[in-house]
């Protein structure tokens, strides 16, 4: 192969940059065939499996006519507000104890836990995110709700759930490896946070000295954003996107040390 | 060339930090071919799984500018769900390989058959030999790392091994560990020996037996 004169140094950037996409491509490839095989429709439960939850919490939500204090459509909170917890609650169940399964994957010197993470990431992120565009296009076409007043507000707020989303997934995920209280932990968490989440409510129709105690949880900032965007004119929307990039990047910081620690303490079989 | 650095491992045990080795250093070239000697719990395998990049140091570095095989035909680094081909082309992705002439160079070594396009769990734990060291020659490295060659398959396959390690690919750079003394004389180099902690250089084979002899009971 490389006969003629020595390799590109490693350590340039360009190069490394390289491999990091050619291995996260070749994990992602690996990641969609592991989990949904080559089996009827294959890949695209990637994107049915979190539209069937959305449109079955919708549908609940419409029978039972549960709008918290606003006469706007079901069908448009119920699609942002399950949407915005598939965004912050699917990232970090992938990575909560994604480690120790694919820990034969370090016997490949060039792929890394973060990649591993950010390979599930991605695929996660891409699979909520179309979810979420093809229902309010199917929604919308059938009258259940109209389309977004400022579509640059919601895509805004949601990449800020999804960074959210990344953040605390690296952070749990890596933790994780530490400590399997993480995963006992994990699970009822996300439930206790579903509510006061900001999905099934507006931030409005709270009693303002509660108010101030769940825009403490950042995820309900960013709802909020994309609510505010898809349809603002009919509430008042409380957030403060400042507060919530404060709380992704000590979140994404903290994950970036867990993830080094982790990968200093690996031990495949 | 791969320099190592100053390189120590620790692993964590209830009773405090175990040591395994402590301030390795050592270099080889391209083409080179080095013997590890050490008797069981010295930390060859250790060794080998850092350099390899599987596991990371205590302390210091590894630098170097070839690429490095995973310890050759450990088929540990396969998802055993999946079918043989499906890690073929993962791997080739990885590495930036083409996955149809590696295909080719698979189907040809590893004589699998049509289960190449079988899980990995319903192969035998030859066939895994088989593919796992027909994958790793088909990707080719600048440095292969051989973990205790002379363990794994029949007659047959071990011939055919040899005949593409050290005949096809004796260009390549080999870092070779085995408890076999002849295996190390006839195809190394040099060697080194793990005792007392660290790694101890050998430019003369003698030496370096003698030092292991004399390290080993003691």
């Amino acid at each position: 192969m490389d006969e003629n004169g020595p390799e590109v140094p490693r350590t340039s950037f360009a190069h490394s940059f390289a491999i990091q996409r050619r291995v996260i491509h070749a994990l992602i490839l690996r990641e969609v065939i592991t989990r949904f095989g080559r089996h009827n429709i294959g890949f695209l439960w990637l994107f049915v499996e979190p539209m069937i939850f959305t449109v079955g919490v919708t549908l609940i939500w419409s029978a039972l006519k549960a709008v918290h204090g606003s006469s706007l459509t079901i069908a448009a909170f119920a699609v942002t507000g399950y949407s915005s917890v598939l965004v912050w609650r699917n990232m970090p169940s992938r990575l909560v104890d994604s480690i120790e399964p694919n820990l034969s994957l370090m016997y490949h010197r060039n792929v890394k836990i973060f990649d591993i993470f950010a390979s599930r990431l991605l695929l996660e992120g891409v699979s909520v995110a179309t979810s979420f565009l093809v229902l309010t296009i199917i929604f919308a076409a059938i009258g259940w709700l109209s389309l977004p007043e400022d579509p640059l507000k919601v895509v805004g707020g949601w990449l800020m759930l999804a960074w959210w989303g990344c953040a605390l997934g690296m952070f749990v995920g890596a933790l994780s490896h530490r400590s399997e209280l993480v995963d006992k932990f994990w699970h009822p968490m996300q439930y206790l946070l579903f509510p006061l989440s900001g999905s099934a409510f507006l931030v409005d129709s709270l009693p303002p000295e509660f108010r101030d105690w769940v825009l403490l949880l950042p995820m309900v900032h960013g709802v909020e954003c994309v609510r505010d965007g898809f349809f603002g004119s009919e509430f008042v929307a409380h957030y403060d996107l400042g507060y919530m990039a404060t709380v992704n990047l000590v979140f994404t910081l903290l994950g970036l040390v867990e993830i080094r620690r982790a990968s200093r303490n690996l031990v495949p079989a | 060339m791969i320099r190592l650095e100053n390189i120590s491992k620790a692993y964590r045990t209830r009773t405090g930090r175990h040591w395994v080795f402590k301030d390795v250093g050592f270099t080889i070239n391209r083409g080179e071919k080095i013997g590890i000697l050490g008797r069981n719990g010295a930390g060859k395998s250790t060794l080998i799984r850092l350099i390899g990049g599987i596991e990371q140091p205590t302390g210091g570095r590894i630098v170097g500018d070839m690429s490095i095989s995973w310890p050759l035909a450990f088929s540990g680094a396969f998802q055993h769900s999946l079918t043989g081909l499906d890690n073929l082309k993962f791997i080739c992705r990885v590495y930036n390989k083409d996955p149809e002439e590696a295909e080719q160079a698979v189907e040809e070594f590893a004589e699998l058959g049509r289960y190449l396009k079988e899980p990995i769990k319903t192969y035998s734990a030859g066939m895994r030999a088989r593919l796992g060291f027909g994958i790793s020659l088909a990707v080719d490295f600048d440095c292969f790392l051989i973990d205790e060659i002379v363990a794994v398959g029949d007659k047959r396959f071990q011939e055919k091994c040899y005949n593409e390690l050290f005949v096809k690919r004796k260009d390549r750079a080999m870092i070779i560990v085995s408890h076999n003394d002849n295996f190390v004389r006839d195809r190394c180099d040099r060697a080194a020996v793990l005792a007392r902690s660290t790694l101890t250089e050998f430019d003369d084979m003698d030496e370096a037996f003698a030092f292991y002899q004399a390290n080993a009971t003691g």
